[in-house]
């Protein structure tokens, strides 16, 4: 017997080396994980400037990330009770449908498969990008229609890998293309010329131009070839869980409308306006219904302040990348962002 | 086996004893292992399809038959994006396949010579042999393909400036540009033709080696090189057959045959990885052929040279060809590594962009391990017969 | 010593001068002459090549890769000293490195009396290695407990990133491969089949799909709502990997152990377990060391494929600093990048590699005499 039980000793710590290293208790609700945990554990980029990425002190910036810290803030009254965990194109729909982390929130673009076929919900639209192409000035290009038996930088698994295809073969010109796993290598391709041309969307040109030693000698081409919306994404089947991250990115589209801001959030609760009131839980008990305290607003935008402050603090005129608002400005201004009302 | 002893032996069947028995231990051992292994595998199994089901992911193998919509940069099999993720598949093992094979054939060659030149009389050659082993061994294969691919391939010029080889070829940071044989509407014949002079030449060396044990001479090489090369020769003639040189287009070179940088990278640092392995095999090899033979080589008035080549080297592959399999396959197992540098070969193709445009990360990592995992037991099946056979050659 | 007797032998009586020996090792025949001669050239170029890129062109100062991007400049050592604390150690936190540099301190106390001759209670000390070193060096590096400040694994990079991995990866694949391979050799067939499928099909397919594996597959394959780290995971596809090939080394030695020593045991009375623990292995595991070696060197190299699955050890982070940062970019930030990780790596595995020869030398004279 005592070969059976060295041997189960044996299995017995490996088994426990694969199961149970932090197991996390069976939880129906994942509200109510989160909470018992005391942190939000939110699936980020590894690294792109304006939407998430680490400094080398490992402290996170970026509107993704921002947003992590509003959800965050919404459920603990604290944006900084957040964990992030950065993942790479392949991981992240895994990490998130195996609860290794409660949003997904890495400018991944929301497309009806994602949608029905991954186990994931997308609660929204954080940022309207779409698709363009960047290549040297030298080359004088004016439209991508010239990138005729170019070769072409693009990064794998990924929504613009399909639209680049889609792109050439509904014109029917010829390409070559050069597809890298990791946004590092796309992008040290391009800048050693292995390439003509860089395309993502492009929020990340811009950003990953301020990376190249000149970036006054890249241009963008006028051409947008697709539709990106980026949005968070959590997991199917929870609807409360995806209320709370939906309304989230409401509450801040609406503070932004409402004029909320982080500065004056506090003297704004005793606005005399009830759409602020309400917003900001002075009348009515609308945080109630989200599982939420009813402040639960201002803790958000104490945290993080509305869209607006975000956006100009992470991609705008606060930022290196000078992004305009454009279609991320409000409806009211000309914009696509719009939020349902609080009521 | 009498009276008394069986009741001592009916006495000894309580269950107490029988758990001291050797084989009921054993048994029971084992049926404890199947037990776990069985409670592991149910556990899986159960745990996933929970998983996926909660998760209303999709499962099943009928992805492999929708489009998979995005272009890869090399095609041995004909693909488009409107081809489907099951013949992407095909795409990326072709490449696989592609660079395994040349990659193996390089890295015999190189190992052999520097496994050679390790048991060489000559000094220099014989430690700078040993210093080539030495580091390349020590270095992660992964850091070399970067050397190759990043430091290497990209330190090359733009394509204005590229670099003019003989031959009308061109090498420049997307690669290698060279000539390619044009043949208007013919492919299939010349294809068949090369084929059938192939199978020719085989049957003409296996004629002569059945025939007598001598070593092949020269003029029969030349022979032999003949049959495959001039029906060859003659068809392509006969199709007016030209040479398209690579012309510098807008952005690359075009017409020509071009070879991806990756590619190149990729064979290059899997070969050189792969050889200072070989190297140390041939050396093994090598050291182990008794030196009796070599003396008695010499006494039959050999060179040095004839005497490595008819009468120490044939010995020494029946040491040298076992382990020497096992490296093949390491390095066809190696070439996984293409992810890292862009090479569209199965890993990167397969478990890279179709398992990211379909999330369907189960079926597609198992039909990858099934892949190699067939390379490697078809490889093995192939050596047993192999050793089977030389063994009788050998009697 | 032995080296030095063998040539004397070869070279025998004719040449008893240095300049007869070069003559004899180098230039017997024309043909030899000129291979060496064109071997010499070549050694002398690429030296020249090496020190002219290293020293003579290179560039030992500045504060970012502008001073890198002069025409005709050589490597680029500042981007190496200025991102030196990034390559050792990731992001780790600078205030907690004492840590780090604690745990090495740790680990040299346990490997380099290991090594040198004449120090008692080996076993002992391998113990220490390869069962109290490991947990101590996880309590130190994490965190977490005894008032030290918790550092997430996600903060973990460069070199410590990559001696964690091919440290933890030893020393879990080491008893995981020789209980594999004593399985393969069991006597009983289903324990036998079990463990011969196991390494075959671990030995068949390439570590990058285990680690992908392990990354994306094995979180679908635990009960929903557990999770493990992203390291750990790396961690046990690197073990449960590294442990078949451990195996078969361990099989060849347990092979060529004759037969009357079982016999001999058997006839002592020891169980299996003793049995196998203190007559076969340990001369089985002498036998394989050279290979037991290799295996760990091979591990220590592979280290660097979690790049793939997005962990930042050495290699990764060198490479990522070399790709990505605009600051630092020039035509020679690559080589010179590349160039530091690859004597790091060298410089460990060639350590290793040393190590086992004079290990094996020692037991074949000690198993001599």
């Amino acid at each position: 017997m005592r070969a059976t039980s060295s041997f189960l000793c044996t299995l017995s710590f490996l088994s426990a080396l694969l199961l149970g290293a932090s197991p996390v208790v069976a939880q129906s609700s994942t509200l109510e994980a989160v909470k018992k945990r005391g942190q939000l554990v939110c699936g980020v980029n590894t690294g792109l400037a304006g939407f998430g990425a680490p400094d080398d002190k490992g402290n996170w910036t970026g509107l993704d990330i921002d947003f992590c810290r509003a959800v965050a803030a919404a459920i603990f009254g604290d944006g900084t009770r957040v964990r992030f965990v950065p993942l790479n194109a392949k991981e992240r729909f895994t990490a998130l449908q195996t609860g290794e982390v409660d949003i997904l929130s890495r400018n991944t673009t929301w497309t009806m498969s994602r949608d029905t076929s991954l186990g994931l919900n997308f609660v929204g639209i954080l940022y309207f990008d779409g698709q363009a192409f960047m290549v040297r000035k030298s080359l004088g290009l004016k439209s991508a229609d010239e990138l005729k038996g170019a070769s072409i930088c693009v990064q794998s698994g990924t929504t613009n890998e399909l639209n680049l295809a889609d792109f050439f073969a509904t014109r029917g010109l010829t390409y070559r293309p050069v597809v890298y796993e990791r946004l590092v290598e796309v992008l040290g391709a391009y800048a050693n010329g292995r390439c003509d041309a860089f395309t993502t969307d492009s929020s990340q040109l811009i950003a990953e131009r301020t990376r190249l030693t000149d970036p006054e000698e890249h241009v963008m081409l006028p051409d947008l070839v697709s539709k990106e919306p980026l949005g968070p994404a959590v997991r199917q089947g929870d609807a409360q869980w995806s209320n709370i991250v939906r309304w989230t990115l409401f509450a801040i589209i609406n503070a932004e409308e409402l004029g909320v801001t982080q500065s004056n959030v506090e003297a704004q609760r005793s606005s005399s306006n009830p759409e602020i009131r309400r917003l900001l839980g002075t009348e009515g008990e609308y945080g109630k219904g989200l599982g939420l305290a009813d402040d639960w607003a201002v803790s958000i935008l104490s945290a993080v302040g509305n869209y607006g402050e975000s956006f100009e603090r992470n991609l705008g005129q606060g930022s290196p990348l000078k992004i305009a608002r454009g279609r991320n400005a409000l409806w009211k201004d000309g914009g696509l962002m719009y939020a349902p009302p609080v009521r | 086996m009498t009276g008394e002893g069986g009741k001592r032996w009916l006495a000894r069947k309580t269950w107490i004893d029988a758990a001291y028995d050797p084989k009921m231990r054993a048994l029971a051992f084992q049926a404890l292992l199947a037990l776990v292994l069985v409670f592991l595998f149910v556990e899986v199994v159960r745990n996933t399809a929970a998983n996926l089901e909660k998760q209303n992911i999709a499962s099943g193998f009928d992805f492999l038959a929708r489009t998979a919509g995005f272009d890869i940069s090399q095609t041995l099999v004909p693909y488009t994006s409107k081809s489907t993720y099951a013949r992407a598949f095909f795409v990326g093992l072709s490449n696989t396949l592609l660079v395994a094979v040349l990659g193996i054939a390089l890295a015999t060659v190189l190992g052999f010579a520097l496994g050679i030149a390790r048991g060489s009389p000559n000094w220099l050659a014989s430690r700078l042999a040993l210093a080539y082993v030495e580091v390349v061994r020590n270095v992660p294969l992964l850091l070399q393909l970067l050397v190759w691919y990043v430091a290497v391939l990209r330190a090359l010029p733009m394509p204005q400036g590229a670099l003019a080889l003989p031959g009308g070829a061109f090498l420049d940071t997307r690669g290698l540009h060279l000539p390619r044989l044009v043949v208007e509407n013919g492919g299939g014949l010349v294809a068949a033709v090369i084929g059938l002079s192939l199978i020719g030449a085989a049957w003409l060396w296996r004629r002569r080696r059945a025939r007598a044990d001598e070593p092949a001479d020269p003029v029969d090489v030349v022979g032999r090189g003949l049959v495959v090369l001039l029906p060859v020769l003659a068809v392509l003639l006969a199709l007016k057959a030209t040479l398209a040189t690579p012309q510098l287009g807008r952005f690359n070179y075009e017409d020509g045959l071009s070879i991806e940088p990756e590619f190149l990278a990729l064979l290059i640092g899997l070969s050189t990885y792969t050889a200072a392995f070989i190297a140390e095999i041939v050396r093994a090899g090598l050291d182990g052929v008794p030196k009796g033979q070599r003396e008695a080589a010499a006494a039959l008035g050999l060179s040095r040279r004839q005497a490595l080549r008819f009468v120490i080297l044939p010995q020494a592959l029946r040491i040298i060809i076992p382990p020497l399999t096992n490296q093949y396959l390491n390095l066809t197992k190696n070439s996984s590594l293409a992810v890292a540098i862009g090479y569209p070969d199965l890993v990167s193709v397969f478990s890279g962009t179709v398992l990211n445009q379909t999330g369907q990360a189960v079926e597609v990592i198992l039909i990858t391990m099934a892949v190699y995992l067939a390379i490697s037991l078809a490889t093995a099946l192939l050596m047993n017969w192999f050793n089977v056979r030389t063994a009788w050659a050998e009697r | 010593m032995r080296i030095s007797t063998a040539k004397s032998e070869r070279s025998a009586t004719p040449f008893e001068t240095w300049g007869g020996k070069l003559r004899a090792t180098l230039f017997p025949t024309l043909l030899q002459s000129v291979v060496s001669l064109v071997l010499m050239a070549l050694i002398a170029h690429v030296a020249y090549a090496f020190i002219d890129w290293a020293f003579i062109r290179a560039v030992f100062t500045g504060s970012d890769g502008s001073a890198c991007r002069v025409e005709g400049a050589g490597a680029c050592w500042p981007f190496i000293t200025h991102k030196m604390n990034l390559f050792l150690y990731g992001r780790y936190p600078e205030a907690e490195l004492w840590r780090v540099h604690l745990t090495y301190g740790l680990a040299l106390a346990g490997v380099v009396p290991l090594f040198v001759p004449g120090v008692p209670r080996k076993p002992a000390i391998l113990a220490y290695v390869l069962l109290v070193f490991p947990l101590l060096a996880f309590i130190l590096l994490s965190g977490g407990v005894l008032g030290l400040p918790l550092v997430r694994t996600d903060l973990w990079g460069g070199l410590l990133l990559t001696l964690v991995i091919a440290t933890v990866g030893i020393a879990a694949s080491f008893p995981l491969g020789i209980l594999l391979a004593l399985a393969r050799r069991s006597e009983l067939p289903f324990v036998r089949w079990t463990s011969t499928a196991y390494i075959e099909l671990v030995r068949g397919v390439p570590l990058v799909t285990v680690l992908f594996m392990a990354s994306v597959m094995l979180p679908l394959f635990l009960p929903p709502d557990v999770t493990i780290d992203k390291l750990l995971r790396a961690l046990v596809g690197v073990a449960l990997f590294s442990a078949a090939y451990l195996a078969e080394v361990v099989r060849g030695g347990l092979q060529a152990i004759p037969r009357g020593q079982y016999e001999a045991a058997d006839a002592l009375g020891l169980g299996y377990w003793r049995k196998m623990a203190f007559v076969i292995l340990p001369q089985a595991i002498r036998l394989v060391i050279p290979g037991i070696v290799n295996s760990f060197i091979a591990l220590f190299k592979d280290t660097s494929l979690v790049l793939i699955i997005g962990l930042f050890d050495l290699i990764g982070i060198v490479e990522q600093s070399v790709q990505a940062d605009a600051k630092w970019s020039s035509p020679q930030t690559a080589a010179t990048g590349y160039f530091f990780a690859a004597a790091v790596f060298w410089i460990f595995c060639f350590a290793m590699s040393r190590a086992s020869a004079a290990l094996e030398t020692k037991l074949q004279v000690g198993a001599r005499s």
